[in-house]
This record gives structure tokens, C-alpha cells and sequence, in this order.
């Protein structure tokens, strides 16, 4: 009997053109947002726009507020969430035994990064603004961020904790040193790179948020700096929903300016992330 | 010749049914080579892990027995298992260096037990990489990550970074399977050198390997201690058919 072989070549540059046009047409729609956003917002720019005060009704001067409003409400979600997510996720991936209690931990967590962000506002709201009586306020904003942020911290941390070779946990036992050491001294470590891309995921997702500030720290207008973490503040995100909609009249350089800047916010965190990645990797041995 | 392990009716199961160890006695006698040979499954990993309580990781269902180390039940739940650890050290079969540096990979048992001091820490790295015959070949460039060593150099690594805690018994885990023969031959030259001062149990990747470096052979087959004596009496008088059979590669 003659074999009949299929000649798979063609097949293979068919393949290759087809998934290479898909990669393509997914990186498209991405650089038309950014091209057009600069396109439009770019006239706005400059030093007034982004280091003074709304004027006129917002149709003049600068966001400056918004900046900074959203630069506070960065840190200040970082300064609790980090914390505790980095924590639960240690706690999780290094000390949890499989049980019924962490078995539901873990679907908690999944389920909080499934809740809608205005759900999270209207929680944020009951509890920090009214209950704990915090006000509209900062303090209040970053709180309702960090509990948004968490389950983002908290699965890529654990994964980063998970992908760190057994071997080194069971040669270091080895040595005499305790758990917390090992975790300290080696996992770590070797699990930062890993950790820093999901507090910066989780972050960046905090910054662009409005829904979780619309009733807890963010200000219509407020053409000052806060002066305390129970100052309510003008943030990126809503000052854009407000200019947008809510403002007749409004110039739409103003408008794409804004956008801009809080791209470039993003963006500025996000290549700080990888310089640090790319230098922890470089060290990285395995 | 002081038994420096003494090993009373130590039944061992894992939770998952795999490799278990069934009613073992045994004495590990002090500054002697001892060796674990059998087929794979035999147990001889598993009595390792027991020794420095490393099973403490794996999934072990249940533990009897006794199993003494300088007449201190090492089995005890309450035990301070960190000294213990110190005291019985472990090559492994693979060599797994930390992804630290040279100097860090031996350096990291002292500076997790505390010490600090620089030229303690100094002295110490040296004479543990002295000791495993590495030092000559990395005193230049102990900066240099470990990673950046051959194979053969990080199993001496390995050997150094248990070394370098002065413990009293080194176990090696197959400490040479992954290994060329002439990386083998230093690390069975280090052994032969470190019996004077150290108790060792090596669970060789060959019979071979065991008749040139062991005092004394024990042979594990599915979880029993089939045979134990002098390596000589194994390999020309064994007593036992089944070792019989094993050591002249009937089956294995």
C-alpha cells in the first residue's frame, strides 16, 4: 500500500499569517484610542493645564486638583490594600491548609472581583462615610478603593508566591531556618517581580475608578488642594465624568486633556513597575 | 563503635498510600558510613526525611515508633525541630542551590540560626567550602551567583552549605545521580574524608557506589529493612535471597 502524505506547509503559513493578523487587530483598537485620545487632548497640555486651579467654571486653567486628588487617593489605596493583600496571599499560599475555611476564603475572594465598582461605592458609603463617620473624604475613598483592590492583589500575589519552586522551600526548611524566614529571606524575594504587577494592576484600576469616589471622597469642585485625609477631593476619573456630562459648553481639549493625563498617570505607574521587574528579574536565578 | 541512631519498630504511611516504611529497626553507628540501598519505592528517602524531620512538609498520614538520635526521640511532636535540623544535615539527590549568591548559599544556615558577625560568618563559609573541596575553584568570585556554577560544583555547594553548620550527621540523597563520574569521584573523596568527624547515611544511586564508600549496607525493599551488615559481608555472604538477587542486578 502507498503512504499518502498530507504536505502540511501550506497549512503552516496559512496558520501563521491568520494568528499573527488576530494578534495584530487585538493590538489596533488600543493604539486608535491612544492616537486619537493625544490627537485631541494634546493642544491642552501644558504647564498651566496640569499646575493650576480650575478657573471659570472649569472652562479655564488647570486640573491640578484632579491630579493630585487622585494621586492621594493612589497612595492612600496602596497604603491599605498592599498590606493586607500581600498578607492574605501569604497567608493563603504558605500557611492555609485545604480546608472548608479556606476553601471559602478563596471563593470570597473570587466573588469580591466579580462585584460591579458602584456596589462598592454604596458599601464604601454605609460604612466609612456614615457608619464610621469618616465623611466624604479621602480617607474614606482610599478605603472603598483598597476593598475593590484586594481581590486583584491578592490572586496575583498568591500566584506569584505559588510559582516559586517547592525545592527552595524544602532546602531551606532543610538549613534549620523557620517558615517566616524562608518566606522572608527566599520566597519573597524571588515572588516580587510577580507581586508588583498585581499591586499595580489592582492600583491602576483604582486610579481610572469612579464609581467606588462618586459617594465617598470625590468633589464636584473644589479648586484647592485637601488638607487633611478627611478632605473630600477632585479626582481624574470623576472630574472627567463631570466635565464630560455634567458642564455645558466645555471645550473638548479640556476634556481629551484630561483623559490624557490620566493615561499618562498609568502609564508613568506602569514603567515604574517594569523597571523594577526587569531589574529583580535580571537576578533572578532559576 | 556508640550507635548514633537508633531505630525501634518505625512504621511510617503516607496519606496517599505511596512508599511507606513497615516496622524498622535499625543502629546507625557513629563516624561510619552508612548506606540505604534498594529499588526506588524501598523507603530509603522516606527513613531520611524522618531523620531530619523534613517529612514534616510532606503529607504523612501516620508515624510509629521510635527512632532515637542521641537518645532523644526525634519523632516527639514537642521536639525543637530547627535544632534538630542543625544536627542532621541533607544533600539532596539533585543539586538545588538557593537562587543566592555563593557566599549567601553557604552563609544562609548561620545567619537564619542568627549569627551575624562578619568574620565569624567569613570563617565559617570558607572552611565548609574547604571541606567540600570547592574552595580553591570559587575563592574568587563568591559574589557570583550560585546558579553560575557547573553541576558538579553546585552538589559540592550543596555538601558545603550543610557543612557550614557543623552538624553531626550528614545525609545524602543520592548526592551524585545527577552528576559526571568525575564530580562523583570528589564528592566520594569528601566523604571519606568527613567520616572522621561526621556520621553519614548516603542512599546511593548505585550498588556500585556503595561498595566503594560504606561501612555498612542496609538493603530496603518495599518499605523493609531486608538485610543489614557490613558492606563486605552484603556483597559476598548476603544472607538474604532476595539481596542476593538485587546486588548481583537481578532485578533493581
Amino acid at each position: 500500500m502507498r503512504l499518502r502524505f498530507h504536505n502540511p506547509r501550506l497549512t503552516e503559513k496559512i496558520g501563521t499569517i491568520f494568528v499573527t493578523l488576530v494578534a495584530l487587530s487585538a493590538v489596533l483598537p488600543i493604539l486608535a484610542i491612544v492616537v486619537y485620545i493625544v490627537y485631541q487632548g494634546s493642544p491642552a497640555i501644558n504647564w498651566e493645564f496640569v499646575s493650576a486651579m480650575p478657573r471659570n467654571g472649569m472652562h479655564e486653567g488647570g486640573i491640578l486638583p484632579a491630579i493630585v486628588g487622585t494621586l492621594y487617593l493612589t497612595v492612600g489605596t496602596a497604603i491599605f490594600s498592599v498590606p493586607v493583600g500581600v498578607a492574605a496571599a501569604i497567608y493563603l499560599s504558605e500557611y492555609a491548609v485545604d480546608n472548608a475555611l479556606t476553601r471559602n476564603i478563596r471563593l470570597a475572594i473570587i466573588n469580591l472581583a466579580g462585584i460591579p465598582s458602584v456596589v462598592y461605592g454604596l458599601f464604601g458609603l454605609g460604612l466609612f462615610v456614615i457608619f464610621l463617620n469618616f465623611g466624604t473624604s479621602i480617607l474614606a475613598a482610599s478605603l472603598t478603593l483598597s476593598i475593590m483592590t484586594l481581590p486583584v492583589i491578592i490572586s496575583t500575589t498568591e500566584e506569584a508566591l505559588r510559582a516559586v519552586p517547592q525545592s527552595f522551600r524544602v532546602v531551606s526548611t532543610s538549613l534549620g531556618a523557620t517558615k517566616w524566614q524562608t518566606i522572608r529571606r527566599l520566597v519573597l524575594p524571588q515572588a516580587l517581580p510577580g507581586i508588583l504587577t498585581g499591586v499595580v494592576l489592582g492600583l491602576e484600576r483604582a486610579a481610572g475608578e469612579t464609581a467606588p469616589i462618586l459617594f465617598t471622597g470625590a468633589a464636584f469642585f473644589l479648586p484647592r488642594l485637601p488638607n487633611s485625609p478627611f478632605d473630600a477631593t477632585m479626582a481624574l476619573p470623576y472630574h472627567l465624568y463631570v466635565i464630560s456630562t455634567q458642564v455645558p459648553g466645555m471645550p473638548i481639549q479640556i476634556q481629551y486633556g484630561t483623559v490624557m493625563v490620566l493615561m499618562m498617570f498609568v502609564l508613568f505607574m506602569n514603567l515604574i513597575v517594569t523597571f523594577i521587574r526587569s531589574r529583580a528579574r535580571a537576578r533572578r536565578q532559576w | 563503635m556508640k550507635d548514633k541512631i537508633i531505630i525501634e519498630n518505625l512504621h511510617l504511611k503516607y496519606s496517599d498510600g505511596t512508599e511507606s516504611l513497615l516496622d524498622i529497626n535499625m543502629r546507625i553507628i557513629e563516624k561510619k558510613i552508612t548506606a540505604l540501598i534498594g529499588p526506588a519505592g524501598g523507603g530509603k528517602s522516606t527513613l531520611l526525611r524522618v531523620f531530619n524531620r523534613l517529612n514534616d512538609l510532606a503529607d504523612v498520614a501516620q508515624v510509629s515508633g521510635k527512632v532515637l538520635i542521641d537518645g532523644i526521640n526525634v519523632l516527639d511532636p514537642d521536639l525543637d525541630v530547627i535544632a534538630l535540623r542543625r544536627k542532621v544535615g541533607i544533600v539532596f539527590s539533585r543539586p538545588l542551590p538557593l537562587p543566592l549568591s555563593i557566599y549567601q548559599n553557604v552563609s544562609y544556615g548561620l545567619e537564619v540560626a542568627g549569627e551575624k558577625r562578619k568574620n565569624v560568618l567569613d570563617k565559617e563559609v570558607e572552611r565548609a567550602l574547604q571541606l567540600a573541596q570547592l574552595w580553591d575553584e570559587v575563592n574568587d568570585r563568591l559574589q557570583d551567583p550560585a546558579a553560575s556554577l557547573s553541576g558538579g560544583q553546585q552538589q559540592r555547594l550543596c555538601l558545603a552549605r550543610t557543612l557550614a553548620l557543623r552538624p553531626e550527621i550528614i545525609m545524602m540523597d543520592e548526592p551524585t545521580s545527577a552528576l559526571d563520574p568525575i564530580s562523583t569521584l570528589k564528592i566520594e573523596d569528601s566523604m571519606s574524608e568527613l567520616k572522621k568527624d561526621y556520621t553519614i547515611i548516603i542512599a546511593p544511586h548505585n550498588i556500585q557506589q556503595a561498595a566503594r564508600v560504606a561501612d555498612r549496607v542496609a538493603f530496603f525493599l518495599q518499605g523493609k529493612l531486608i538485610e543489614y551488615d557490613l558492606t563486605s559481608k552484603i556483597y559476598t555472604n548476603p544472607q538474604d535471597p532476595r539481596t542476593q538477587d538485587y546486588i548481583t542486578g537481578k532485578f533493581g
